[in-house]
């Protein structure tokens, strides 16, 4: 089976700081994938490599087995919210069509076909009651939500996510876990950036650990061991290592946040 | 004591409204009609320039395009509007491409290159204007206020409509400006949206960011250097003032839009006559007439907002 991104001996800098050194790893598909590590160890750099956003340094990354350009549409980006500023004067819809103008192409409007799938893609995320508001009037939960809704207006197979979960509330972040592993049930990939250590191993089944290069990638049940994790943290890991140990033993999550 | 003109002279009605239109025709018609032509496609440009924090690009390209006019001139020997154009289109882009390059390549913020790039651009553009051209004229009134005033007395087009004789060159120039960008603006407009909202998504969904950015700046040196001739370097007033006025009332881009055009054809309006009353330069009082109406949009919306705190503070 072709994996849903594969990651050749990948280098990327800033400014000629590397700030990943020869990352290989595989994201099979049908997989929810998050990439794991401390502040400042490449996580949204390595997402957006794959994206292109990036000037890479070495090697290189594709997708369901070939370069992006090929399958783009195929692929869904999600930024960090706080990437865009939210005072922009468009309404939660307008941001949701904007998932369609990729397979609209240049010259072409949207349709009414393309406002249905907004409008779905709206209802998904139980954001069809603010379709009209103007997006700086919105909780960043909310804001989350219409992000994702655009993701899924682009009726993508794979879903790149940049920290899906900063900065949202409790209902929000259970009902993208709901989602998420909605679209892995009918066949999507989903890659997320994501920073709680303790809910890692309930979200997601395949992990990338990394701190500057893969310190490991596998099955959850592999990777998310003591050693590996403190490996990735250093001696930044001492409080979060047991809290995460803990949330991993209890088949039921409670949100800490609550 | 001298006898020294009042601050503001007094109003007459008939010399500041009244007048333009009977006495001066089709002179102010002409006027009026050209700086509507250039205020309305500035406004459409400069509501993206607001959105994607570039407002002062346009200061920037109106002064480094000065260097593209003098190498057009140098090259072709020749005045034509078209070489014109060209020459401002590239040093527009060669200024955005130089803001680019220094913003990736060195730790300066945009607002620092910007500076850099047009200074340095424009202080060229003297250096060829005095060592190679020694006998044009660059006359520092027209550069700051254009010359709005003299286009009834511009170079005549071979169109004539009726009683009101041969439309002025500058017209048609500034039509012809206001319908490429027009036009342009709608065909882009999806691409414009999406681009200045979030580009890292847009390029991630296969839309050419770098091309609609180029794009955009191509666009904004024609209109530019179109208006240059005629309002001087207070095209920014042009660019920056009626999307600003606009967002006050409204947070959908149609209708910012939509309120942009109708404030930078109030903008012309009231600055014409506000300059017919005060006798200063056209493009002076236009721009001033723009930041009386920026000021009064805002001091209105804060008046309406403490009102409706105030209804909204529960009765003792």
């Amino acid at each position: 089976m072709t994996p849903a991104v594969e990651f050749h001996d990948l280098t990327v800098s800033y400014d000629r700081k590397p700030v990943l050194f020869g990352v290989d790893a595989v994201v099979p598909e049908k997989s929810l994938c998050g990439i794991i590590g401390p502040n400042g160890a490449g996580k949204s750099t390595l997402i957006k490599a794959v994206m292109g956003l990036l000037p890479v340094e070495g090697g290189w990354t594709q997708v369901f087995g070939g370069p992006l350009d090929k399958c783009r549409q195929r692929v869904a980006y999600v930024p960090q919210r706080s990437s865009v500023d939210w005072d922009f004067p468009v309404n939660a819809m307008d941001v949701v069509l904007m998932g369609r103008y990729g397979r609209l192409g240049l010259f072409k409007r949207p349709e009414k076909t393309d406002r249905a799938i907004a409008a779905e893609a709206l209802e998904k995320v139980q954001m069809s009651a603010y379709a009209d508001r103007q997006i700086s009037q919105l909780s960043g939960g909310q804001q989350q939500r219409v992000f994702l809704a655009r993701a899924l207006a682009q009726q993508a197979d794979l879903y790149l996510m940049d920290e899906p979960f900063t900065g949202v509330d409790a209902a929000t972040e259970r009902a993208i876990v709901t989602l998420l592993q909605d679209i892995r049930g009918k066949g999507g990939t989903i890659v997320a950036v994501h920073h709680d250590l303790t809910t890692a191993p309930v979200y997601f089944d395949h992990l990338l650990l990394i701190n500057l290069r893969l310190i490991a990638s596998g099955p959850v049940e592999e990777v998310f061991t003591q050693e590996l994790l403190q490996k990735t943290y250093g001696g930044r890991l001492t409080v979060l290592s047991e809290m995460a140990f803990k949330g991993m033993k209890k088949p039921e999550f409670r949100d800490p946040r609550e | 004591m001298t006898n020294r003109a009042p601050l503001i002279p007094p109003f007459s009605w008939h010399q500041a409204i009244v007048e333009p239109w009977t006495d001066h025709q089709p002179g102010t018609l002409w006027m009026v009609l050209t700086a509507i032509l250039l205020a309305v496609p500035c406004a459409l440009l400069g509501n993206y320039l607001i959105l994607r924090r570039m407002a002062l690009v346009g200061d920037a390209i109106s002064h480094s395009v000065l260097p593209g006019l003098v190498l057009a001139y140098l090259l072709f020997r020749d005045l034509g509007t078209g070489y014109m154009l060209g020459g401002a289109i590239a040093a527009g882009l060669l200024t955005t491409l130089l803001i680019d390059f220094l913003t990736a390549k060195t730790k300066l913020k945009s607002d620092a290159a910007t500076g850099i790039a047009y200074t340095t651009l424009f202080a060229l553009g003297m250096y060829l204007v005095n060592r190679y051209t020694s006998r044009v004229h660059l006359d520092a009134e027209c550069v700051l206020f254009g010359e709005l005033e003299y286009i009834p007395l511009s170079e005549p087009s071979a169109l004539r409509v009726g009683e009101w004789g041969f439309i002025p060159m500058a017209v048609l120039i500034s039509l012809g400006a206001a319908l490429a960008v027009g036009v342009l603006l709608k065909v882009f407009a999806k691409e414009l949206k999406v681009t200045s909202f979030d580009p890292g998504f847009a390029r991630s969904a296969g839309v050419r960011v770098g091309f609609i950015h180029y794009g955009l700046m191509a666009l904004l040196s024609l209109i530019v250097v179109t208006s240059l001739e005629r309002v001087g370097i207070l095209v920014v007033a042009l660019l920056v003032l009626p999307g600003s006025t606009a967002q006050f009332f409204t947070r959908r881009l149609a209708r910012l839009h939509l309120l942009s055009v109708i404030f930078a054809v109030t903008g012309v309006l009231g600055g014409f006559h506000l300059g017919s009353w005060l006798l200063v330069p056209t493009a002076a009082s236009i721009a001033l007439w723009g930041g009386l109406q920026f000021g009064a949009a805002w001091m209105g919306t804060l008046a309406l907002q403490s009102w409706r705190r105030a209804q909204m503070r529960p009765a003792r």
